[in-house]
């Protein structure tokens, strides 16, 4: 709730700020006399500014709630408490006598402190009751066993009654500047000290934490294969399957949409594969073959096929029968117009479905590493899940994001050289 | 025997829903080498059909057509055709779609090269020889689709509304390029305009079509044609009488559009 609330903040004052300060972005070109801007699409251009300011925002966030060593301290939420703190606890014996004692409390980060703190030393006091000192790791809670030094302990029947004063009962629960301390069914009390606002590493890990891991696996690998290796095997499976897919699934296109038996017999195939999910295949092909190379790029070959067909089918089948009409009178044979004509016009739309395709591929990719593989951007950051290496598991998501978004760049790029004429006549 | 001759056509085509449309009742026209006939005619009254099949798109229900002397089943380079728009191929710039003939008949660039270069002179776009088709604006695209079908060498240059996606002045200069072309290659042309005036103005011969059946109503033998090669076609328009044949055919069609409406009314 607080990140999201900092974030619609942070939101709002960087539109205030930017427009106080340097005005709205201005319209360019024929844009800048339209009157009427609000409902008009094509008017409405990002404005880069606040893509900046929106990626900034998202990693001061995430600095700022795991305590990120790039950002100056005074951005960083609260962190957990560290150091020495005392309570009091008043106990009761069962006359009704009670004795009071301090209990010193030392909090250390095992991420700072090497191995684990001497206890401190305390007087043990006077009274039935005796000081103790305890230690307790950052983020954590620990039962404190309070009578184990004292004169009379629990079987003499004796009971605490209050911490600082304040009284306390089993199950209640009291809260202090260090900390909260709640007392168990059995009157022991658990001390939980304040964890502050910041995430553990363990739920996030600074931004820095990941990009270190990022050399350290890129340097040493990760379970025996290199980053490049984890990467290239999902790259490789992905082109391969969706080659194969695309090598057989265009022909198939182009078949049923230039010949009846063709589409009558492939029809219900494709209707049905069509909205059967790729994921959904995954145990289907690890039972047929297993979970190696030939089991993903099966997968892989299955969720391009169908895309690529229909694509090619909608290719042929938006060809614009004039131009048929025109190559025909033209002297062309059929051979001809498959090549000059029905090849050419229908490459729009299997480059539609090759980004749709590819897009999918990668998606289907990670989710069959994740169920098994022995290497692979899925593999990587499901292994790392289970041992709870939150930093790779977030390297990995990332890694996955950027290599997707970086097909799919290409696709476009090549799209633009290979059919310029798309959507232009 | 030279010549192009439709004889007795028919088509009938059959609806979904059972019933039937004539589009074309016992058509027949005789069109001499180097005619050039202009085909008007209310919506419906067939003459995109009669087109599509002299070009052999469709086949008749009854009647041929016979092309110097050979019938004509499905289409081939011999009727070359115009279309009103979106016939270009986009993917080729404007030089390899001009080609387009000559190189699916195997020929090599030294062949046609030369023809090409001159056909795209004559149509006004040997400055475009390497755009791409879609930088073109529509009445350039259009001289495109000319010059394309001229550069095959056709006998019969079929024209579909070639002019209806133009505006006013661009059509006006494309209506003088038809009939330039007309007179310099000696094509037959057959041409199917909405338009009276572009009808008057490049039809050596006219017909009027009637619709349901889809028949030929009337027809004309107009001095227009011979008159524009020459000169300004806006000095043609004045002829006395250019005004009379216009009024005359746009009230017959204007009754035939009355006599639909009538019709479809009754029907209801």
């Amino acid at each position: 709730m607080i990140p999201f609330l900092l974030y619609l903040g942070f939101f709002i004052l960087s539109f205030v700020a930017v427009r106080a300060v340097v005005g709205g972005i201005a319209r360019t070109g024929f844009s800048s006399l339209k009157t009427v801007t609000f409902g008009d699409e094509s008017a409405v251009v990002p404005d880069r500014r606040a893509s900046i300011l929106s990626v900034i925002a998202l990693f001061l966030l995430w600095g700022s709630f795991t305590g990120s060593a790039l950002l100056p301290s005074f951005l960083h939420m609260p962190g957990p408490a560290v150091g020495e703190f005392t309570f009091e606890h008043t106990v009761q014996d069962a006359d009704g006598n009670t004795d009071d004692a301090t209990v010193t409390v030392l909090v250390y980060d095992p991420e700072v402190t090497e191995g684990e703190p001497e206890v401190p030393t305390v007087d043990p006091g006077d009274g039935f009751a005796k000081n103790d000192a305890m230690i307790i790791e950052t983020y954590d809670s620990e039962l404190a066993r309070l009578q184990n030094n004292d004169e009379l302990t629990r079987d003499d029947g004796t009971n605490i009654i209050a911490v600082n004063g304040e009284p306390i009962t089993p199950g209640g629960r009291l809260e202090f500047d260090f900390g909260s301390i709640t007392m168990s069914t059995r009157g022991s009390l658990n001390i939980a000290p304040d964890q502050g606002l910041q995430m553990e590493p363990i739920w996030l890990p600074p931004p820095e934490a990941v990009v270190s891991r990022l050399f350290e696996i890129a340097n040493d690998g990760f379970r025996n294969f290199t980053l490049l290796e984890h990467l290239g095997y999902s790259l490789f499976r992905v082109v391969v399957g969706f080659a194969i897919g695309a090598a057989v699934g265009i022909p198939l296109g182009y078949a049923m949409g230039l010949s009846n038996w063709f589409r009558g017999w492939f029809d219900p195939i494709v209707e049905f594969m069509r909205p059967v999910p790729p994921l959904a295949l995954i145990p289907l092909v690890i039972i047929w073959a297993g979970i190696g190379e030939t089991g993903k790029i099966v997968l892989l070959f299955l969720a391009a096929l169908w895309i690529m067909a229909i694509a090619a089918r909608a290719g042929v089948s938006g060809v614009n029968i004039t131009k048929v009409h025109a190559a025909y009178s033209l002297g062309a044979s059929k051979w001809q117009i498959m090549r000059t004509v029905i090849i050419p016009n229908s490459l729009p739309e299997i480059f539609t479905g090759a980004r749709v395709a590819m897009g999918v591929c990668w998606g289907t990719v990670v989710a069959a590493e994740l169920v098994a593989a022995e290497q692979g951007a899925g593999m990587m950051i499901m292994t790392a899940s289970r041992f709870q290496n939150t930093d790779i598991v977030i390297l990995g998501i990332i890694l996955i994001g950027v290599i997707g978004f970086g097909i799919d760049i290409l696709m476009r790029i090549a799209e633009r050289y290979l059919v310029p004429w798309k959507g232009k006549s | 025997m030279n010549g192009l001759a439709i004889n007795n056509l028919s088509m009938r085509f059959e609806l979904p829903n059972g019933s039937a449309v004539q589009a074309l009742q016992d058509v027949s026209l005789d069109i001499k080498q180097g005619e050039i006939l202009s085909v008007l005619g209310p919506s419906g009254c067939g003459k995109t059909t009669l087109l599509n099949i002299v070009a052999g798109f469709l086949a008749p229900t009854a009647g041929n057509i016979v092309l110097n002397g050979s019938d004509v089943h499905g289409p081939d380079a011999q009727r070359g055709m115009v279309f009103q728009k979106g016939a270009l191929f986009e993917w080729m710039n404007v030089r390899d779609n001009v080609s387009y003939g000559p190189r699916m008949k195997g020929q090599r660039a030294s062949e046609y090269a030369g023809n090409v270069d001159h056909l795209l002179d004559i149509v006004g776009l040997g400055d475009f020889k390497d755009k791409a088709i879609y930088e073109l604006s529509g009445g350039m695209q259009q001289r495109v689709a000319l010059a394309r079908c001229l550069a095959n060498d056709p006998d019969v240059i079929l024209m579909d509304e070639p002019l209806g996606a133009l505006d006013a002045l661009t059509r006006e200069k494309m209506q003088s390029l038809v009939l330039k072309l007309w007179k310099e290659t000696g094509k037959t042309i057959i041409l199917i305009t909405h338009s009276v005036e572009e009808a008057l103005l490049l039809g050596e011969r006219l017909i009027v079509m009637a619709p349901r059946p889809g028949r030929i109503h009337k027809e004309y033998q107009l001095p227009f044609a011979d008159l524009g090669v020459n000169a300004d076609l806006r000095e043609v328009k004045k002829h006395p009488e250019f005004g009379k044949v216009r009024e005359e055919i746009l009230s017959m069609i204007w009754d035939m559009e009355e006599e639909i409406m009538g019709r479809t009314e009754a029907a209801k």
